[in-house]
């Protein structure tokens, strides 16, 4: 075996070139029955790395909220022992296995926790205004996410270094792209809501208020506001999120509530929505559609999905394209500039779709941070 | 959020030394592969298997200095710029500025230097750079 070994190599009378020969043997021997083993090494040195930027980008969020809660609330107390508690907060979605009625469980739980955050931050920052106390939930919100993912991440980690399980490690480093960038998007989310700048998810809110800004407004169920405002002949009743705080505000119920109080005389709703956009599509690239464009947990789009099916009401769906990152960072050029297009795509299905004289509902729907009406 | 931030980890001085002993064996390799062909004046087995491990070793060490200089760069959060722009809605006067805390999209701001009018913040948003640009939309 030796001698065949060293037929390989020409004879050496240096020590040094028989060194190099044993490394080169010790090393394919080593791949040879390592070879998995140091791929999940490998692996989990990646996983780490991301690891590491998850949990700068935890802390980063937890300091962020700490000093804008300091700085605009001015509380008596220091808030870092509640904001660490607000971080590990959890929300226990309803029991589906029987699934009738459950979407007014999750709107009644989705209103507890609205109430309970809103409480939190009024605790944490009682000199905060109700611009600034949106604000400031949002980014714990923000926080919160950041904290969830780097803790789910590090449990599958730790999962699999201590049973040395190769699936496990796999399928984490497989799924890290898409995971990194969702926490990046998060991270970027936190600066523009601690400032209050508008984010590409107000891309609805921000269509309306263009439309609505000079006319008469109303308050409505909940956190919305709406104007009547004359659009090529029609009665165009257009509404979103009260802001500049950052709001969803209940968009399915105010829909509800116009359509009851018109008595189901409303010709065409038009819902006017951020999508997330395929890759390779642009940023702000507008489609049109039909259905009801209300992204988040389902419950305002059902509301209103209900009520178009009772009174036979056409819904219309104009989306503006980004990607996750978009939607929560600040508003980029792109999006803003597509406001044009998307109003001249609603004056456009307006005329097409009613007769002079119809009312039509307009939603803008997305949160309205930094946009005002 | 800061602009940047300290490495959170150091870099151990035993993989470091890993990457150095794999690098000086594999410049090693490829003197030893050089010697080889002097002495036999032919590309035979024992150059080329010298020659692998040489190049093999070099970007290995390569390949793995590479990444921690990687991790250590990536720990930063990228601040971008805000522009918030302020329109005179009578004589369409207009003004670009950074955004500062408290701007909203049609908040009412200063009077206009020119008609004195009050003039609105028309818009708020951020600028993609060119760089960041052209590789998103080579293939759109």
């Amino acid at each position: 075996m030796l001698t065949e070994i060293s037929q390989i190599f020409p004879a050496q009378d240096n020590i040094l070139g028989w060194i190099l020969q044993i490394v080169w043997i010790l090393f394919i021997v080593v791949f040879m029955f390592y070879g998995q083993r140091i791929q999940m090494w490998l692996m989990l040195k990646e996983v780490e790395g991301s690891l590491l930027r998850l949990r700068f980008m935890r802390d980063e969020g937890r300091k962020a909220a700490i000093s804008v809660i300091k700085e605009l609330g001015k509380p008596e107390q220091d808030p870092t022992a509640r904001v660490d508690q607000f971080l590990d907060y959890v929300t226990l979605l309803p029991q589906d296995m029987d699934p009738s009625g459950i979407v007014w469980k999750l709107e009644h739980l989705l209103d507890v926790q609205d109430v309970r955050f809103k409480h939190e931050v009024k605790i944490m920052a009682p000199q905060a205004d109700e611009t600034q106390m949106n604000n400031l939930e949002n980014t714990l919100e923000a926080a919160l996410s950041l904290n969830i993912i780097y803790k789910v991440m590090r449990h599958f980690y730790l999962l699999g270094k201590k049973t040395w399980s190769f699936y496990i490690v796999m399928q984490l480093q497989m799924v890290l792209p898409l995971v990194m960038r969702e926490a990046e998007a998060f991270a970027s989310a936190l600066r523009a809501f601690t400032f209050g700048q508008p984010i590409g998810d107000g891309a609805g809110a921000l269509v309306a208020a263009k439309l609505m800004y000079g006319h008469e407004k109303r308050k409505m169920p909940k956190d919305m506001v709406m104007a009547k405002v004359p659009i090529e002949g029609r009665t165009a009743y257009v509404l979103k999120a009260e802001g500049p705080g950052g709001n969803v505000g209940k968009p399915g119920e105010a829909i509800k509530q116009i359509i009851e109080e018109n008595g189901g005389k409303i010709s065409t709703i038009i819902a006017i929505d951020a999508a997330q956009k395929l890759e390779g599509e642009k940023p702000g690239e507008v489609a049109e559609g039909v259905g009801v464009a209300i992204g988040g947990p389902g419950v305002e789009q059902f509301k209103v999905e209900e009520t178009v099916l009772k009174y036979k009401i056409p819904v219309n769906a104009v989306i503006i394209k980004e990607d996750i990152g978009d939607a929560v960072s600040p508003m980029r050029k792109e999006i803003f500039d597509a406001m044009d297009a998307v109003i001249e795509r609603i004056k456009r299905l307006i005329l097409e779709r009613t007769k002079e004289g119809d009312f039509v509902i307009i939603a803008g729907i997305g949160n309205t941070i930094g946009i005002g009406q | 959020m800061s602009e940047t931030a300290p490495p959170v980890r150091k870099i151990s001085s035993l993989f470091l030394a890993v990457i150095l002993v794999t690098l000086v064996l594999s410049i090693f390799a490829l003197y030893q592969a050089i010697e080889t062909y002097r002495n036999y004046q032919d590309f035979n087995e024992g150059v080329l298997n010298f020659m692998m491990m040489g190049v093999f070793g070099l970007a290995l060490s390569t390949y793995m200095l590479f990444q921690t200089r990687r991790r250590m760069l990536k720990l930063t959060v990228e601040i971008q710029r805000i522009a918030t722009t302020i329109l005179c809605q009578k004589c369409g006067f207009k003004t670009i500025r950074d955004f500062q805390r408290g701007d909203y999209i049609f908040k009412e701001a200063e009077a206009c230097p020119k008609c004195n009018e009050k003039m609105l913040i028309a818009s708020i948003y951020r600028e993609v750079k060119e760089k960041e640009k052209t590789k998103e939309e080579r293939l759109s």
